[in-house]
């Protein structure tokens, strides 16, 4: 048991990375990877929401629409109950526990419509996951995004410096570049199955 | 007519969504693996992106401001549930190489983000007109990347083989990092030719473009850090 949950947690973050393997969460992964500390900042709140958003929309789902029928309802109910616990959140975090809200605060909004969260919440329902299972792949694309985006942080500030030829400035470079840390992540094949054993 | 004209025509070329705005990256990258799911890909966003750019239109005078977004949301996730359902039954195939895409249309930003930029403020056949260009404009650069994705990475192309490359694909272009790649160069070509014409590059504005714009922190932060 143990064992399974551990082996979704580390195919989540290593051979079925959520950025780099899945291209969900692109436009954060190249729009907010500038600097170091934001990275890590909108990474934090990313896992944060993604586990709250599987805890809440597993009970919807499995009581309210598997039980009714209404499996066709799954799209519009998750991005509904997501968009919505995100400005919930946002509201009890500036009034309670306002140091997580400094730190958090400011990446709540921008989560809503990331394609990351409502993507994790629609492959579990896929996979067929339980309660346990959901919530470690959950909290394991959070963990992978948050790779990703920091070491892509780190790979763009050493771009930085360098001397890039004209044509491929801006956009092209980080493309070829995040191509590049998305081919190391290929070394992890079969990693997760052989660790086991 | 000549408006309807530009409307249209301005999603093609000039203000092509994925290859001058940098919109919907995701699905650009996750569904090129072969010309068919981005051909599918194209076609429904397309759909859902008229459907609603329609309803909106029509209803942009009884939604409230306040919660405009939420709305918005709504109607476009009716229209990707109505997509998903007719995919499912008639198109079974297409329904599994899509995937989890499929539902994910939801949160694609190029729908979201002509609602807010044009539907919410435009006539009906206006609004209808410039879906209709902009997802032109999506499956056009999305046949692209696919096409070149699947000739080099599996020797096919709609899958009949391509003469040489059949005996020899080159498998990391359907790969992840394949699309990576396939999408940079393509975007350094782009803006090569843009600049020719003397138009600005294309840059990541994600950001600018996205209809979270007003009220994000992050943006509000880096203008008072650039004031």
């Amino acid at each position: 048991m143990t064992k399974e949950l551990f082996s979704i947690l580390l195919t989540a973050i290593l051979t079925q990375n959520f950025v780099l393997a899945k291209f969900l969460g692109i436009c954060p992964f190249l729009g907010v990877s500038k600097k170091l500390n934001t990275a890590v900042g909108m990474s934090a709140a990313v896992i944060f929401v993604m586990a709250l958003a599987t805890a809440v929309t597993y009970p919807i789902n499995k009581f309210l629409l598997v039980k009714n029928d209404l499996e066709y309802l799954q799209t519009i109910v998750f991005i509904l109950v997501i968009a919505a616990l995100v400005q919930l959140v946002e509201i009890i975090l500036k009034k309670y526990i306002p140091a997580l809200y400094n730190a958090l605060g400011i990446y709540l909004p921008l989560i809503t419509t990331n394609c990351a969260v409502l993507g994790v919440v629609i492959l579990n329902v896929d996979e067929g996951y339980n309660f346990a299972q959901s919530m470690f792949s959950s909290v394991g694309a959070g963990l992978g995004f948050m790779l990703a985006m920091v070491m892509f942080a780190g790979v763009r500030e050493r771009l930085e410096s360098c001397d890039i030829p004209k044509f491929m400035q801006g956009l092209p470079i980080t493309l070829v570049a995040a191509s590049l840390v998305s081919v190391s992540f290929l070394g992890f094949t079969g990693i997760v199955e052989n660790i086991f054993a | 007519m000549a408006k309807l004209t530009k409307e249209f025509s301005k999603g093609i070329i000039a203000e092509n969504p994925v290859l001058r705005l940098v919109l919907g990256t995701c699905p650009t990258l996750a569904t090129t693996t072969s010309v068919e799911s981005a051909i599918g890909m194209g076609l429904a966003a397309s759909i859902v992106l008229v459907c609603s750019n329609i309803v909106i239109s029509a209803l942009r005078k009884v939604i409230p401001d306040k919660v405009r977004i939420p709305a918005y949301i709504v109607v476009i996730a009716s229209f990707v549930t109505i997509v998903q359902m007719a995919v499912k039954a008639f198109l079974p195939s297409l329904d599994e190489q899509l995937g989890v895409y499929l539902p994910l249309i939801v949160v694609n930003c190029i729908i979201l983000g002509r609602a807010e930029a044009f539907a919410g403020k435009n006539p009906v056949l206006a609004s209808a007109v410039d879906g209709l260009g902009m997802g032109v404009g999506f499956t056009a650069a999305l046949f692209l990347m696919g096409a070149v994705r699947e000739i080099f990475g599996a020797g096919t192309f709609l899958g009949t083989g391509v003469p040489f490359l059949e005996s020899n694909p080159m498998l990391i272009f359907i790969l992840p990092p394949g699309g990576f790649f396939v999408y940079g160069i393509l975007m350094a070509a782009v803006n090569r030719l843009a600049e020719k014409k003397g138009k600005p590059r294309a840059e990541l504005r994600g950001c600018e473009a996205c209809p979270m714009a007003q009220s994000c922190a992050i943006r509000k932060t880096d203008k008072e850090a650039a004031e």
